[in-house]
């Protein structure tokens, strides 16, 4: 598996975001390959966020089309939307773990949603990817039991509950300390390494940027359309001066 | 989805200790694979050793990994050498990730259910826990108001008219509702008893005095506890959540000058006036009734509702709204600001914040009737 391929996995064209009369973001087409992890990047207030939303489901475009798998998704009548939202595993910035559940519960809940396993092999799957996160033992806790990168690496987890095909993750880093978003940014590769998962990473944390990416697109606030970077690294030695600006803190 | 066919599994003894467990097909978590338990009851007590051989192996996820780190774990915990050199090189680094950080056993994590006996003391220890919080906060309060009397609390009057606009006047449509409603229940139930004695014109004595003495106050307080009660501990609650709480104390703002006053002070003004509000509607909904259906005379009934009132009935209701405002704004506020972090928390706050309240009303209406009694008011 391993490694980026060609083979197109996500296909955003001409996408409009926005909200009502106000455009946030217009024109955006790029392609996601499978295996990629492709970063989504720009300043604060960008649009990241509301791009990500229209990717998962979660707020129509205004206008364009987004493709899975060379499937329309925002085309596509609810049940086959439904569908395709199961084989996306969505971390949150804030975690949005429900605060109701265990912690096994929160990552239990999308396999027994969406599976017939039997509760011993659901627990078995809970408990791993739990460890996968660095959370093993903390099965019984609650989310307000834990500290910030803790929710964080919990909600990894459910978002990776059901090996999804495409992980998306909203800035993965944030409020985790460096080791930690370190660890995590290990194991973002190593999914896409072993599984073969793609994954979109929505972010502004430049060590992430640069360390794992393989394609990226830049969001610009100021002229609300994207700057296709390409690879964050040659992005940072010859991409445009504005993304140059972003990725170097201002010093380019 | 699950397709069973695919996946392959086997057992093979590896010289005398050894075991070798063969792995084919596809092994993916939608799949109904077998789970570890199935190799560690090959494991017996001979076995020492333990490779894998993968070569027909097709496809694989989590599901594979999970059993595979049940087996891990086990040949871990009996001292068995397992040889994972045989595995997918990706599968070796995610058990590796997975092994990486040790399993926390955290001390004191109450896990399960408690028995009966467990609850009952778990709940008595939360009682006498409880008590002490509510004379401190208490407490608390009096201090606030001390030091607003003397002009040191920071406090916002225009706070203090927005909670007063929204528990006050905002709340009029329901209590109208409810009071005109209660009013006549109090005449039909009067008429049914007086008719005995041919007496129905007092039914304007019994609305009278009922409505404004006990039952205005009454239904008032248990309206506002569950309107402004909950919504109280729901506001401090997420306001608890998001750390705004934190980060008035830590500009030196007593939260109770700036958040719970108001909201006491809005209550108390407010619950009393509703009262009286609700003691007037009860009253035209007896007249209502009794000219409609009892056949007594609007003036008639006019006359004997104003000779029934007498002034000490005004106060007594009026004593007891004011008193019924204090307590559910001691209960919203209190719960809302013992209220946890997470947003169950904040709905347990709004419910207990209702409990509490309508509790205490009850428990200072009953306090309150014997002693005014006892005192002939």
């Amino acid at each position: 598996m391993a490694e980026p391929s060609n083979i197109p996995h996500i296909e955003v064209s001409d996408l409009t975001i926005g909200y009502g009369d106000y455009v946030v973001q217009r024109d955006l087409s790029f392609v996601v390959n499978k295996g990629d992890i492709f970063v989504i990047m720009g300043g604060n207030g960008c649009g990241k966020t509301t791009l990500m939303r229209a990717l998962i489901g979660l707020q129509r475009p205004l206008q364009g089309s987004v493709r899975y798998s060379g499937e329309d998704f925002w085309g596509a009548s609810d049940e086959d939307r439904q569908r395709m939202k199961r084989r996306l595993g969505v971390l949150f910035q804030s975690g949005a773990l429900w605060s109701s559940l265990t912690l096994a519960d929160n990552v239990a809940l999308p396999i027994a949603q969406y599976t017939d396993l039997t509760q011993t092999r659901i627990d078995e799957i809970v408990s791993f990817k739990l460890a996968l996160v660095g959370l093993a033992g903390f099965e019984d806790f609650y989310p307000s039991e834990l500290s910030g990168g803790m929710k964080k690496r919990a909600s990894l987890a459910r978002a990776m509950a059901l090996d999804p095909d495409i992980l998306v993750i909203d800035e993965p880093s944030s409020g985790l300390d460096p080791i930690t978003a370190k660890r995590l940014d290990e194991l973002i590769v190593e999914l896409r390494d072993s599984l073969g998962t793609t994954v979109m990473v929505v972010t502004h944390e430049l060590a992430s940027i640069l360390s794992i990416g393989n394609n990226s697109v830049y969001l610009d606030a100021e002229t609300h359309t994207m700057i296709p970077t390409g690879n964050p690294q040659d992005a940072l030695k010859s991409g445009d001066p504005k993304v140059r600006h972003f990725l170097t803190r201002g010093a380019a | 989805m699950p397709n069973n066919a695919q996946w392959q599994f086997e057992i093979q003894p590896d010289g005398d200790d050894g075991l070798n467990i063969i792995l084919g097909g596809r092994w993916c978590i939608d799949a109904s694979l077998p789970t570890s338990g199935v190799v560690l009851e090959a494991l017996g007590d001979k076995i020492r050793r333990l490779r894998f051989d993968v070569a027909g192996l097709s496809d694989w996820d989590s599901g594979l990994l999970t059993f595979l780190d049940g087996v891990l774990k086990a040949c871990a915990q009996r001292n068995i050498a397992a040889d994972t050199s045989g595995l997918p090189p990706g599968a070796q680094r995610l058990l590796a990730m997975a092994l990486a950080v040790p399993e926390q056993k955290v001390a004191g994590h109450d896990q399960g259910p408690q028995s009966l006996l467990a609850q009952v003391g778990t709940s008595a220890l939360a009682f006498l826990h409880d008590a002490p919080q509510m004379l401190r906060f208490l407490g608390q309060i009096t201090q606030s108001m001390l030091r607003l009397f003397t002009g040191r609390a920071r406090f916002r009057y225009r706070d203090l008219w927005l909670e007063i606009e929204e528990v006050g006047p905002r709340a009029l449509p329901i209590v109208s509702v409810i009071s005109f409603l209660v009013g006549l229940i109090l005449a039909y139930l009067g008429a049914d008893q007086l008719r005995l004695v041919g007496a129905q014109v007092f039914i304007a004595d019994l609305v009278a005095i009922g409505m404004v003495r006990e039952v205005g106050a009454l239904m008032t307080g248990i309206i506002i506890a569950g309107r402004t009660g909950a919504a109280f501990a729901a506001q401090l609650g997420t306001m608890q959540v998001n750390e705004e709480i934190d980060a008035y104390k830590t500009l030196g703002i007593q939260p109770i000058d700036f958040l719970v006053l108001p909201r006491i002070l809005a209550l108390m003004l407010m619950v009393p006036l509703l009262t009286l509000y609700s003691g007037f509607i009860g009253i035209l909904a007896g007249l209502l009734i009794s000219v409609t259906i009892f056949h007594i005379g609007v003036f008639e009934y006019y006359t004997e509702t104003l000779r029934a009132l007498e002034f000490k009935h005004f106060l007594v209701g009026l004593s007891k709204g004011t008193v019924y405002g204090a307590m559910i704004a001691f209960a919203g506020c209190l719960r809302g600001m013992q209220c946890g972090r997470s947003a169950e928390a904040v709905g347990r706050a709004a419910t207990s914040a209702v409990v509490t309240a309508i509790l205490l009303i009850t428990i200072a209406a009953s306090i309150m009737t014997i002693v005014y009694y006892q005192l002939d008011i």
